[in-house]
C-alpha cells in the first residue's frame, strides 16, 4: 500500500462513494465481502445467460417461420453474448473465467432457477420473452445503477438488447391469439406452466430473505424481492388483457385502496426444491453445459498449442534475424 | 432517477431495429430492386436456381444452429450463431426470389416449410452430420470456399436480383471462409490429438466434393443466359484456396476419394438426398405442419 | 509433430484480451470489455462477434489484458504504484469458497 492510505481511510471512501451512488470501479479499495457477494452475483448472473440459451435453443431448428427462426436464434446468440459480458465484469474482480464455470458445472454456484422448467412448445417462447424477461428486466433495469461500476455498464448494455427480446415475445404471442384455437390454446397452456415460475424469479419473500439489509446498503441491490414482485405483476395484468390471456391466479384482483394488484403466493415449496437441484430440468441443463465445456476442452487446447508454436516460431525467426 | 423512469428509459424505442427482420443486415438489400424476370430468362429455370442456392444456405444454416449450447467455447457460440443467422438471411432472400420468378407467388415459408424432401435442391454437403467440430469447420471451409467463389462471380448476374443477394453474401462468406480456414490451421497445427481429428474430418467431407462443381441442365441453360455460374468453372480456384489453407495446417487433402455415388444419375440438385435428409426436415417442418393454417 | 509445444499449453486456458470499439463515425475508440481468445487474430474475430454484432464499419482494437499498463491517480487503489501498474483489473486471483450464503 502507498504511503497515507491506512484502512479506516480506505473503508471510509468506500462507503461514502456507495452513499452518493457513484461506481466503485476494479482497482478501488473494497471490503472483502463486498467483493465476494459481486462476484458469486456476476457469476450466477452470467451463468443464468448461458444456461438460459439451453430452453431456448431448444425451438430454433424447429420454429415455424423463418423469420420466427431468425428472430429466436439472434435472440440465443444474444444471450451468450451477455453471458460473456458478465464473465467480463466478474474478472475485473480477479475472478476466473474457467473457475467459475467449473463451479457452475459442479453445483457450487447456481444461475436462475427459471431456467429448470422445459420448454415444451413453441408457445413457451414467446411466454418466455414475455414473462420471464420481462421478470428479469425489472431485476436487472434497477442494477444499471448498481454500486459497481463494471457491472452496471454491463447491465446498460444488456438490458436494452433485452427489451427487445420481450418485444418480440410478446408480439410472438399476439400474432398467435389472433391466429388459430390450437395458437390459442397452446399460448395459454405456456401462460399456465410459466406465470408462478416467474414469480419466483424474484426470489423468496422479504420475510424469509436475511442478506438483503447488507446488499442493499451496499447498492448491490436497489429494490427487495417483493417491491420488483408487485411492480412486474402490476406491468404485466394489463398485458395479459390486451392478450387474451388468462393468469391461472384466482386470487388476482385489483386492490383500489392500495394502488396495486393484489396476487396469490407461488408454491414455495417448489421452488425451494428447484433451488436443491430438484427441478424438472436441472440435471439435464447442467448436463448439457458440462458437455459442451468439457467436450470443448481438446479444441481450446488445440487453439492454445498453434499459438504457442506461432509463438515460439516468431521468436525464432526474430533471433535468426 | 426513479424506477419508472428508469424503465422507460432502457425500453424506450430508439428507433426500428431492422435486424429482427433479418439476421444481417439493417436494411432490406432487395429494397428498390425490380423483381421481374429478365428478358430471356426462363422463370422456372430462375426459380429453381434460386432454390439451389437457397436450399444450400437453408440447410447448412440448419446444421449449424445444432451447434447451439453446445460450442467449444462461449466465444464460438456467437460466431456460429452469426453464421448460421447469416445463411438463414441469404436463404430467406432467395427462397423469396424464387416465389416471384415462377409465378406461383409462394413464399420463402411455403418453400420452407412445405415442399417435400424430393423438392428441396441442396447439395448433399449442406445435410449431412458433423463428427465433431473439426468435422464442422472441414465442411464449413468445403463450403464457405465453394459459396465464395459462386457468389463471387454471381454479383456479375443479369439477374439483379440474384446480383444484389450475391453482393451481400461475398461480404458474408468471407468471413465464414476465413473462420473456417482459422480453426482448419490451429486444429491441423495444434495437438496430435486436434491434427487426428482434423483429418477425419476432411476425410469424411472428400467424399461430398465432386458434387458441387457438377452443373444440372438447369444451370447450364442459365449460365449460358448470363445469369447463373457454371460450377465447373469454380473448381481451380476451390482448389487453390483449400491446398493453400491445408498447406498452413501442415495437411493435405485426402488422396484419391470417390464422390460419393449418384442414385441412377441423381444427387443433392435433383431431389435425391442422403438418410440423413429426412429427419432434419421432419424436424424443421414439424410445429408448421402440425398447425396447418396457423400464421407466425 | 516438427516443433515441441510447450507443456504447460496442455489444458491451459486462453488468454484475457481487452477490447476496444470506435463505433462507426465516432471519435475515438471505447473500452467495451473483454473476452479469451487463443490468440490476436480470434481476439479480432470474437470482438467482431461478440461486441458489434453484425454490424460493420466499426474500428476494433484488441491487447492482450497483461499488455496493458495502467494508473488510476482517481481511484483509491491501495495497490496504485505512482509510475503505473501491469494491468487495470483487481491484481489478485480471488479464491472463491463454497460456502458464501446467497444474498
Amino acid at each position: 500500500m502507498t504511503a497515507g492510505q491506512d484502512a479506516a481511510e480506505l473503508e471510509r471512501y468506500f462507503e461514502e462513494t456507495v452513499a452518493r451512488d457513484r461506481r466503485i470501479e476494479p482497482r478501488d479499495w473494497m471490503p472483502e465481502a463486498y467483493r465476494k457477494t459481486m462476484i458469486r452475483q456476476i457469476a450466477q448472473h452470467a451463468h443464468s445467460e448461458i444456461i438460459g440459451m439451453q430452453p431456448e435453443g431448444n425451438w430454433v431448428t424447429r420454429a415455424p417461420s423463418l423469420r420466427r427462426k431468425a428472430i429466436l436464434l439472434a435472440k440465443v446468440q444474444d444471450e451468450a453474448g451477455h453471458g460473456l459480458y458478465l464473465y467480463s465484469a466478474a474478472e475485473t474482480l480477479g475472478a476466473d473465467r474457467a473457475d467459475l464455470t467449473e463451479r457452475l458445472i459442479t453445483g457450487a454456484q447456481k444461475y436462475s432457477s427459471i431456467f429448470n422448467y422445459p420448454t415444451l412448445t413453441f408457445a413457451d417462447v414467446g411466454v418466455i420473452g414475455w414473462l420471464v424477461d420481462g421478470a428479469a428486466i425489472c431485476n436487472q433495469v434497477p442494477l444499471c445503477r448498481s454500486s459497481y461500476g463494471p457491472y452496471a455498464r454491463a447491465m446498460i448494455r444488456i438490458c436494452k438488447e433485452e427489451s427487445f427480446h420481450q418485444r418480440q415475445g410478446y408480439e410472438l404471442l399476439l400474432t398467435m391469439m389472433s391466429g388459430t384455437a390450437d395458437q390459442r390454446e397452446m399460448v395459454q397452456d405456456a401462460t399456465n406452466r410459466w406465470w408462478w415460475p416467474s414469480l419466483m424469479m424474484f426470489g423468496p419473500p422479504d420475510t424469509d430473505s436475511p442478506n438483503t439489509g447488507q446488499s442493499m446498503r451496499w447498492r448491490i441491490k436497489r429494490h427487495t424481492n417483493d417491491e420488483l414482485r408487485q411492480r412486474f405483476v402490476d406491468m404485466t395484468v394489463p398485458q395479459a388483457d390486451v392478450l387474451g390471456v388468462t393468469l391461472p391466479d384466482p386470487d388476482l384482483r385489483w386492490d383500489a385502496e392500495r394502488g396495486h394488484y393484489d396476487f396469490g403466493q407461488p408454491d414455495w415449496t417448489e421452488f425451494k426444491q428447484v433451488i436443491a437441484g430438484n427441478g424438472p430440468c436441472n440435471a439435464q441443463r447442467i448436463t448439457g453445459r458440462r458437455a459442451a465445456h468439457e467436450g470443448g476442452q481438446w479444441v481450446r487446447d488445440a487453439a492454445a498449442a498453434h499459438a504457442a508454436r506461432q509463438a515460439a516460431r516468431a521468436a525464432a525467426r526474430e533471433d535468426a534475424a | 432517477m426513479n424506477f419508472d423512469t428508469a424503465y422507460e428509459a432502457i425500453t424506450e424505442e430508439t428507433g426500428t431495429s431492422p435486424r429482427w427482420a433479418y439476421g444481417t443486415g439493417f436494411t432490406d438489400p432487395l429494397a428498390g430492386v425490380d423483381t421481374s424476370v429478365p428478358d430471356g430468362v426462363d422463370g422456372a429455370d430462375l426459380a429453381a436456381y434460386c432454390l439451389m442456392l437457397g436450399d444450400d444456405a437453408l440447410i447448412m444454416s440448419h446444421r449449424l444452429q445444432e451447434w447451439l449450447a453446445r460450442a467449444p467455447e462461449l466465444e464460438e457460440e456467437t460466431a456460429l450463431a452469426n453464421i448460421a443467422l447469416d445463411l438463414l438471411g441469404q436463404a430467406r432472400l432467395l427462397l423469396s426470389r424464387a416465389g416471384t420468378a415462377d409465378g406461383t407467388g409462394r413464399t420463402e415459408d411455403d418453400y420452407a416449410f412445405g415442399r417435400a424432401e424430393r423438392e428441396f435442391r441442396s447439395v448433399r454437403l449442406a445435410e449431412v452430420t458433423d463428427a465433431d467440430f473439426a468435422g464442422l469447420v472441414a465442411r464449413l471451409l468445403v463450403f464457405s470456399t465453394w459459396r465464395l467463389a459462386l457468389l463471387d462471380r454471381l454479383r456479375a448476374a443479369a439477374d439483379p436480383v440474384l446480383a444484389a443477394v450475391a453482393a451481400l453474401g461475398v461480404r458474408e462468406v468471407t468471413y465464414h471462409r476465413d473462420y473456417a480456414a482459422q480453426w482448419v490451421i490451429r486444429l491441423g497445427d495444434g495437438t496430435d490429438y486436434s491434427r487426428a481429428r482434423m483429418e477425419a474430418g476432411l476425410t469424411a467431407v472428400a467424399p461430398l466434393v465432386p458434387e458441387l462443381f457438377d452443373a444440372t441442365q438447369t444451370e447450364t441453360r442459365l449460365a449460358e443466359a448470363g445469369v447463373a455460374v457454371d460450377p465447373g468453372a469454380l473448381r481451380d480456384s476451390f482448389d487453390s484456396v483449400v491446398a493453400a489453407v491445408l498447406a498452413a495446417a501442415g495437411l493435405v487433402w485426402p488422396a484419391a476419394v470417390p464422390g460419393l455415388a449418384r442414385v441412377a444419375g441423381r444427387a443433392g440438385r435433383d431431389g435425391v438426398h442422403t438418410e440423413a435428409m429426412g429427419y432434419l426436415l421432419a424436424e424443421l417442418q414439424s410445429v408448421a405442419r402440425a398447425m396447418p393454417g396457423a400464421s407466425w | 509433430m516438427s516443433d515441441t509445444v510447450p507443456a504447460d499449453t496442455a489444458r491451459s486456458n486462453w488468454p484475457l484480451f481487452e477490447v476496444f470499439l470506435r463505433s462507426k463515425r465516432g471519435l475515438n475508440h471505447v473500452h467495451v470489455g473483454s473476452l479469451h481468445a487463443a490468440d490476436a487474430q480470434m481476439a479480432l474475430h470474437h470482438a467482431r462477434d461478440l461486441y458489434t454484432r453484425r454490424n460493420e464499419g466499426v474500428s476494433i482494437w484488441v491487447v492482450r489484458a497483461a499488455d496493458i499498463t495502467a494508473s488510476s491517480p482517481d481511484e483509491k487503489d491501495p495497490f496504485f504504484a505512482p509510475s503505473g501498474d501491469k494491468v487495470y483489473r483487481h491484481p489478485t486471483f480471488y479464491q472463491i469458497p463454497d460456502e458464501v450464503p446467497h444474498i
